[in-house]
């Protein structure tokens, strides 16, 4: 029997960025507030100090800071008809856990949509045709509009001080930036990071192409900075230990670095840490949440009553408690019925990898975020007509370490062990080179999440269920981007040049991208969208789902971190401004 | 020293001034009034110690030893896997939380499912490399006239190692590539981890290719464009020039 | 009563409304309680006489001192643990001359030696505002020290050769933001009660006033205006803002001064903190000749170079100039160049967090690394630190770090 706590105005479920960006507005408010926090407490100077940050084993193979399966994973199957299985140590994805969630190993790429994005079906049905989309392909628009997130893009990107030179300053196109990119109100907090050699060779490339090449918009910072919390940040320095690592000096935007500071200061803000959500309680209606039952590491079970229930979990997390706690309608997709688990969603990435033997690259000279990009072959930057599919992504140097463990160069052929590959590999490291694509996944009816019949967790709940298969429609899109990149990559005289683009099926055990979308997407439908354009659950209206990437209708050709933290600053407004002088629903 | 001195609180006080962390129940704990931050709380890794052999029996050892010796040989330009510790990082990693499967999901039932759904057997690490290298030993000793692997000439060596690797050698009760995958892995790793945990033997892994180690400022190199990164390796436990000369 | 502190005092009075106890003053004793309470804020009474999580003035944590154990008592007005039944006489002459009720003699851990400097109003202020707070029933053992320290009359002694009372004079000749700042220092803000070096029985060395003394295992540095070792080289404002936010561009308070910033000067006035740096920055101390650093190309001076580039300048650069108000610049710095090292040896084995106030949150973390640097080791990166980028001073030894770590194994 699940012990009751004193109620609170505001329960959060998950302190990564939704739910500390959440915490500060709400507690900001006046609202006493408790985040609940499922991962340990994770500080800078202990948890990844510099002096121990730069741990390969440790924290990229061995993967420290994230979700250990035995605490929760998911099954996985590539089509409807195979049996889904556990994914019994997380290879392909990494979730985050503790405090701060994925905001601490995250890359610090910061990345806007394109205005076209948030109306995706429309724009593509009126300048292609309706007849044009596979039948299929699940794609919807947003519920909100580039002009109306722009304000919060901007909130997000200064409480992280991201580095990068604006391309459109209301309107007017800027030398130097990213062209394509929509509208901003103002120019990055901090200036670009430094470019290494190989993404400087990329950027002359691609200007001989004709491209626009730009830095990448980074939240490692090239300065440091005070953010408007009065947080303070350090400048990076380069130290290639960034994806999948905390960042030792404060000069990667987290949550820890960005947000926590200033919110533990508030009287009415408690963290409440290794604890985890099991269920959203709602009352005998069904219509309203009263608060969450939570079990802590003894194993002891609490009851927190709260007004108001934010879930702001790992994407898979925020459907699995839609799912047990029985808010929202489950997707079937033998009907198409229903709407929580549609519209999952991934990011389909791929490589061109070259060898530039008269050049010393020092690939460990490197950020999660720095390199040179193009975006020209992004969303519907480019003409699809007679393409034989939609989407896009960004591509360009931005090769992120040279840590040797993973990251050993070697010429085409080379064996992968023995006098051959030794060689090999010692006189690659130093001019060997990744370039990447980062291209959109679009929704379709058979990539979803429900709960799976057999495996359960150490609760004995249910496993969330992936059923996920790339279509032809990203692999014919991932090979155009493929070759156009590869072009480019030729252009920078290498001595030796290989393309990847992806292909399917979809494997779960290769590293691609942790940018999990959907399953509780925002919409103007009841019909395919399980939130409201506030965020806020159609069903419960006590229940939100503040802008974690399962809200996302679809995704695109981006990095859905600025997104994520655009959206949580749109629900803070829409909380404060809107909900708290009327709760009820707002649409 | 001074008696008037002590008019401030502790240390760890001060640390906490602003902390009201109470204990619910076990390690859950409720944070307010400010981060819950005291420098006690670090968590380095510990500086694996050379000694006996923690998980591996003798024979298994030595088959390892020769195994990764074989997989990264030793040349001109530098020592091969068994020199630079990685049998020694092996086995201290299979006597530690990896070798048990430590954090993985490893409730049943247990199915076989397409490679692209991953590993999916109960077996921990250390379960596999018992059985991996018994079954190697016994197909060595069945095929080579009562010879262990240490003793095959290195070509022979070679040989059983790609025939496991493509599935050429059939061994009793183990996949062979699934267990070759796994020692090359580990075999890696070894070389190319932070000595602290018993490879990389005198920084042999990155001196091969040029890794400067546990470094965390490149501020003055990042645009030194073309220019080789001048300073050697160091480890989290540093570097020979860190302590004094003379 | 200055017509700065009278301004500030009307800010504070918000809050005094809420405590109830002011209901049904006069304009007058209104005025003194909002007065008292910012002094007590200004004097870091709660410093050590509120516990951490406990009721206000109802008693502190039990203070190590070098001579044992003290507790400072619960000073709130309940008549049988607290302060409720003495007289306004007996309440200024503890503050003031360290003799508590029935003439019990105080222990100078109570910096009576500085409160001495204060004025009758504001140690009166004091007790009005002392006598609004709810009275906590709470019986402290406030003397915990062994024989013969236990022995209060001792004190009689003491005070005869380490206790000049008097109130503070004016300077007629300096400005009244100056002498606002002296008081302040000397007298209520007690600076010196850790900033100047004592003599063999814990009494001030008055010829070298706020010259820098160890205390509780740290170095509270020289403060003085010398450009060497003490802040000559820090600005008005740099001063100004390093007691209002806890840092500045040069340096982030942590150790015992974290706590002194965060109950005390983060809350003091601008004009008040502004004052003391009018005063500090002018303190007339004698210039002390810069030593010759330790040459680059001593074995010891390489070990350390070689250790800094690899361990430290991630955080505070390869030329030691740190970053604003998030990691202390060490070139130029007077606490990495003090003659007594113990704060840089501690900061490098034990590492500390900053103070995180609300005008500057971060309260960033230097890490430990005990685990990392051998004795040896941390000698010559300390060594090197103090004799890299313009510091010098003399090199600290492998038994000074040795005796440090196994001082901070016993008592961090």
């Amino acid at each position: 029997m699940a012990r009751k706590l004193p109620r609170k105005d505001v329960v959060i479920i998950g302190l990564g960025w939704t739910g500390s960006i959440l915490g500060y507005e709400l507690a900001k408010a006046g609202l006493d507030v408790v985040a609940i926090e499922r991962g340990p407490w994770r500080d800078t100077a202990t948890d990844f100090p510099p002096a121990y940050a730069p741990d390969e084993l440790r924290y990229a193979v061995r993967l420290d800071l994230f979700l250990r399966p035995a605490q929760d994973t998911l099954t996985f199957r590539n089509k409807m008809n195979q049996t889904a299985l556990p994914i019994r140590n997380f290879s392909g994805f990494l979730p985050g856990n503790g405090v701060g969630g994925a905001g601490v190993h995250w890359n610090g790429q910061t990345w806007r949509f394109l205005p076209t994005d948030f109306k995706l079906r429309s724009h593509l049905e009126q300048r292609y045709g309706k007849a044009m989309l596979p039948d299929d392909m699940t794609i919807q628009d947003w519920p909100v509009s580039y002009d109306e997130l722009e304000p919060c893009y901007d909130r997000f990107e200064k409480l992280c001080g991201t580095s990068g030179k604006a391309g459109n300053l209301r309107g007017a196109i800027q030398a130097g930036g990213n062209p394509f990119e929509g509208w901003r109100s103002s120019e990055y907090p901090t200036p670009p990071l430094k470019q290494g050699l190989a993404a400087t060779l990329f950027a002359e490339a691609a200007r001989k192409v004709g491209h626009s090449p730009f830095p990448q918009p980074a939240s490692n910072l090239s300065e440091a900075y005070t953010n408007p919390l009065g947080i303070r940040m350090g400048q990076c320095s380069y130290c290639g230990f960034c994806e999948r690592f905390g960042c030792g000096n404060y000069s990667k935007a987290s949550p820890q670095v960005c947000v926590l500071p200033a919110l533990l200061r508030f009287p009415n803000f408690t963290a409440q840490t290794e604890s985890e959500v099991t269920r959203i309680n709602l009352d005998s209606t069904g219509k309203r949440a009263t608060g969450v039952t939570y079990v802590d590491t003894s194993g002891e079970e609490w009851e927190q009553p709260a007004d108001m229930v934010l879930l702001c979990a790992f994407s898979f997390f925020n459907v699995q408690l839609m799912l047990l706690s029985g808010i929202g309608k489950p997707y079937d997709p033998q009907t198409g019925q229903g709407v929580v688990g549609r519209n999952y969603a991934y990011q389909t990435t791929s490589g061109v990898s070259i060898i530039l033997k008269d050049k010393v690259l020092n690939p460990f000279i490197a950020t999660g975020a720095h390199g040179m990009i193009i975006d020209d072959y992004n969303g519907d930057n480019f003409d699809h007509t007679g393409l034989g599919f939609f989407g896009g992504g960004y591509m360009g140097a931005g090769q992120t370490n040279g840590r040797p463990i993973q990251t050993r160069p070697v010429p085409k052929g080379t064996p992968k062990w023995g006098a051959a590959w030794k060689k090999a590999t010692a006189e690659t490291y130093q001019h060997g080179f990744g370039l990447s694509t980062h291209g959109s996944s679009y929704s379709y009816r058979d990539c979803y999440l429900d709960l799976d019949p057999t495996y359960k967790d150490r609760f004995g709940r249910p496993l969330m269920r992936m059923t996920f298969d790339f279509h032809d429609n990203e692999l014919k899109m991932s090979a155009y981007l493929t070759e156009r990149l590869a072009e480019i990559a030729k252009a920078m005289n290498p001595s030796e040049v290989s393309a990847h683009p992806r292909k399917g099926p979809y494997d779960s055990t290769i590293y691609q991208t942790t940018h999990n979308t959907g399953g509780t997407v925002m919409g103007s439908d009841p019909a395919t969208s399980v939130l409201n354009r506030y965020c806020q659950s159609w069903d419960v209206h006590n229940v939100f789902v503040p802008g974690g990437a399962s809200v996302f209708p679809q995704n695109h050709g981006y990095n859905p971190t600025d997104t994520v933290g655009a959206l949580a600053y749109w629900t803070a407004d829409a909380i404060t401004t809107r909900y708290l002088k009327n709760p009820g629903p707002l649409m | 020293m001074s008696l008037l001195s002590p008019t401030r609180r502790t240390f760890l006080t001060a640390c906490t001034a602003m902390l009201m962390a109470t204990s619910t129940a076990g390690r859950a704990r409720t944070i307010s009034g400010g981060p819950p931050v005291s420098p006690d709380n670090t968590s380095p890794p510990e500086q694996v110690r050379l000694g006996p052999w923690q998980f591996f029996a003798a024979d298994e050892a030595s088959l390892v030893e020769a195994a990764v010796d074989r997989l990264i040989p030793p040349d001109e330009r530098g020592p091969g896997g068994k020199e630079a510790g990685c049998a020694v990082f092996i086995d201290r990693q299979l006597a530690g939380p990896y070798g048990r499967a430590a954090g993985l999901y490893t409730r049943p039932p247990f199915m076989p499912g397409a490679e692209t759904q991953g590993y999916q057997s109960p077996d921990s690490p250390a379960a596999r490399y018992r059985a991996g290298l018994k079954a190697i030993a016994a197909y060595v000793k069945a095929t080579y006239s009562g010879k262990t692997f240490a003793e095959l000439a290195a070509a022979d060596q070679d040989k059983v190692l790609s025939g496991l690797e493509t599935n050429a050698i059939k061994l009793d009760g183990v996949k062979g590539p699934d267990f070759f995958t796994l020692l090359l892995n580990n075999t890696m790793e070894g070389f190319f981890a932070d000595p602290i945990y018993g490879g990389n033997r005198d920084m042999a892994g990155w001196k091969l290719v040029g890794f400067p180690g546990a470094r965390y400022d490149y501020r003055d190199w990042v645009e030194r464009h073309n220019e080789p990164y001048p300073l050697p390796p160091v480890s989290i436990m540093g570097r020979a020039d860190w302590t004094t000369k003379g | 009563m200055t017509t700065a502190t009278r301004t500030l005092l009307a800010a504070s009075s918000a809050i005094l409304i809420l405590s109830g106890a002011a209901f049904g003053r006069d304009k007058q004793s209104f005025d003194q309680i909002g007065h008292g309470r910012y002094l007590t804020t200004l004097s870091d009474c709660a410093g050590c006489h509120t516990a951490p999580g406990g009721a206000p003035f109802a008693g502190g944590l039990p203070l190590q001192t070098p001579f044992g154990t003290l507790v400072a008592p619960n000073i709130t007005p309940d008549t049988e643990t607290g302060i409720g039944n003495w007289s306004d006489d007996d309440f200024v002459a503890a503050i003031r001359d360290g003799r508590g009720h029935n003439g019990v003699r105080l222990y100078p851990a109570m910096p009576y030696p500085a409160y001495t400097k204060m004025t009758r109003d504001d140690v009166l202020a004091i007790r009005a505002y002392l006598a609004t707070v709810p009275p906590v029933r709470h019986n402290v053992v406030a003397n915990q020290l062994p024989f013969p320290f236990n022995i209060r009359l001792v004190m009689l002694a003491w005070n005869w050769v380490n206790f000049t009372p008097g109130r503070y004079m004016p300077d007629p000749g300096k400005s009244a933001e100056w002498n606002r700042g002296a008081y302040i220092v000397q007298g209520p803000g007690h600076c010196g009660t850790c900033h100047t070096p004592k003599n063999l029985l814990g009494g001030d060395k008055s010829d070298q006033p706020l010259q820098g003394a160890v205390l509780q295992g740290w170095f509270a540095p020289n403060i003085t205006a010398d450009q060497h070792k003490g802040i000559g080289q820090w600005s008005k404002d740099d001063l100004a803002q390093y007691l209002k936010t806890g840092t500045n561009k040069w340096t982030l308070a942590s150790g015992p001064m974290a706590e002194a910033v965060t109950h005390s000067t983060s809350q003091m006035t601008d004009a008040d903190v502004t004052a003391i740096a009018a005063y500090l920055l002018d303190s007339g101390a004698g210039q002390s000749t810069k030593p010759a650093p330790v040459a680059a190309d001593d074995p010891v001076m390489k070990a350390g170079a070689a250790i800094y580039k690899d361990a430290c300048s991630a955080c505070h650069k390869g030329d030691g100039s740190g970053e604003s108000q998030l990691f202390p610049r060490l070139a130029g710095s007077s606490l990495v160049q003090s003659d007594d090292p113990t704060t840089l040896v501690r900061m490098v084995l034990h590492g500390s967090y900053a103070v995180a106030t609300p005008a500057a949150p971060t309260g960033p973390g230097m890490p430990a690394f005990d685990w990392r640097l051998n004795d040896a080791q941390a000698a010559a990166v300390v060594t090197y630190i103090r004799n890299s980028w313009g510091n010098a001073a003399p090199p600290v030894s492998a038994d000074t770090v040795s005796r440090s770590r196994a001082q901070l194994a016993k008592s961090p």
